[in-house]
């Protein structure tokens, strides 16, 4: 990826994944339908993950694969990106998905329970 | 007015956040000079003991290994949980509820792509130690397969026992290659297999084992989410 | 330049999307603006390369986690007022 175009864009992505992790929280806070609290977590799974990903981008940087022909030309590893966050991102996912699932889980047995998914009127915390 | 609260909270919390990934900066080298960062000893070793061409697929399964035997507990557990949250006796098991049957183009085409699919998991796992992909890549893509022929045909049923016997022997394999470590002189999920050439199909040691073995594991765990989840029927359905 | 606007346009989505999903009162169409979210952070993140991570993005966020979204949905309520909700519940609640 070539810097003179990029260059603008080094805070954007910064500012962007930042932006969808708060919007994911005011989601999570301010709403009161359950599933929109899921929702809201899985919009926070989002920004995270480009958060991380994006600290360990280097500039002008390779996919960490070596690929046939990557030491000859390149001569050195310095020109990959860092592959430790991506691997972190990785399992983040899927841990995130299973948090999902469990979560919606909860959430079909608590509206087969209680008959409402507001959390105003789930005042009893007694299954 | 809690509402104000939360903005201004939420306010707080970016400004600090955006600020300290700003003093970072983007695509920048972030290690001082001298110290060797983690990354390049990673990469290092990837290519000289282990040598493995994707280097995430090595930090994942050898320099992180535990991380992974965690993480598919995490799966596993994650199974468990939803299988006993959305329980139901054994006499409403059966076909699931549709509002309409799907039509003969739909069955057809799942039919005719539903190998295909699953030809496409199996590629993605068994070269997760030479291109992008792995064990839990192709395992999801497994399952998609699996949801697809679920959701084309209504009364399309996995076999419960089949599920646990794949899922089972998959975490078997896993933990029994990190224990055959031991017994080669090392530690838990020591490499004690040849370790070939570079960008060979058979390289790396053990690691395409454990992530043959981890695809397999994950295909089957998320396709009895999918048609647990799939097979709930709700009261709302009447 | 051309790229530079492509990637914006990508961002600028990506914000929007997120933004269309917390406050859509139809569940079903916040749960399709997440399923947007994931599509367009998994072309972010080959843009960063980080191949992996996309093909496990463009896997399980858009499929997986968009279809149980779904199936609860079924399962429970489609509006975020509930203003869609079957009448034997009124009475069950206490």
């Amino acid at each position: 990826m070539d810097s003179t175009y990029f260059h603008f864009l080094d805070y954007a992505v910064y500012g962007t994944a930042v932006l969808v992790m708060l919007i994911g929280f005011y989601g999570a806070m301010v709403k009161k339908s359950l599933l929109k609290i899921v929702i809201g977590l899985s919009v926070i799974d989002s920004g995270l993950n480009l958060l991380i990903v994006a600290i360990g981008y280097y500039k002008g940087g390779t996919a960490p694969i070596f690929s046939p022909g990557f030491l000859e030309h390149f001569k050195s590893v310095s020109k990959m990106v860092d592959p430790v966050p991506q691997a972190l991102v990785l399992t983040a996912i899927v841990i995130g998905f299973g948090v999902t699932a469990v979560a919606l889980a909860l959430v079909i047995r608590l509206y087969r329970h209680h008959g409402t998914l507001n959390i105003d009127e789930i005042k009893n915390l007694k299954w | 007015m809690k509402k104000l609260l939360v903005i201004f909270l939420l306010a707080t919390l970016g400004y600090y956040t955006a600020v300290t990934f700003f003093d970072i900066g983007f695509g920048q080298p972030h290690f001082v000079k001298g110290v060797s960062p983690v990354k390049d000893i990673y990469l290092a070793k990837t290519q000289s003991p282990l040598t493995v061409s994707n280097a995430v697929t090595s930090i994942v399964v050898n320099f992180r290994g535990f991380d992974t035997l965690g993480e598919v507990t995490v799966l596993f557990l994650a199974v468990t949980v939803l299988g006993s949250v959305l329980y139901k006796n054994r006499h409403e098991v059966g076909k699931r509820s549709v509002f309409f049957s799907a039509s003969s183009i739909v069955t057809s085409g799942s039919k005719l792509l539903f190998p295909a699919i699953i030809l496409l998991g199996a590629y993605v796992f068994i070269h997760g130690h030479l291109s992008p992909g792995g064990g839990f890549q192709g395992g999801v893509i497994i399952a998609t397969g699996f949801l697809l022929m679920l959701l084309a045909y209504e009364n399309y049923s996995v076999s419960h026992t089949a599920l646990s016997v794949v899922e089972s022997l998959a975490g078997i394999t896993f933990a029994g290659v990190g224990l055959l470590g031991f017994m080669h002189g090392g530690t838990f999920l020591q490499n004690f297999l040849p370790t070939g050439v570079m960008n060979n199909l058979f390289s790396g040691g053990i690691i395409p084992i454990i992530y043959i073995a981890v695809g397999f594991k994950v295909g089957a765990e998320l396709t009895g989410v999918i048609y647990t989840v799939l097979h709930e029927k709700g009261e709302s359905n009447g | 330049m051309i790229y530079f606007i492509l990637i914006a346009i990508l961002f600028l989505l990506m914000i929007a999307s997120s933004v269309y999903a917390v406050i859509q009162k139809d569940l079903l169409y916040a749960v399709m603006a997440t399923g947007i979210i994931s599509l367009i952070l998994s072309i972010l993140y080959f843009l960063l390369q980080a191949p992996d991570v996309a093909l496990t993005e463009a896997a399980i966020g858009v499929a997986l986690t968009t279809i149980i979204f779904v199936i609860t949905i079924r399962n429970t309520v489609r509006m975020e007022d509930e203003s869609d909700k079957k009448e034997k519940f009124k009475s069950a609640v206490k």
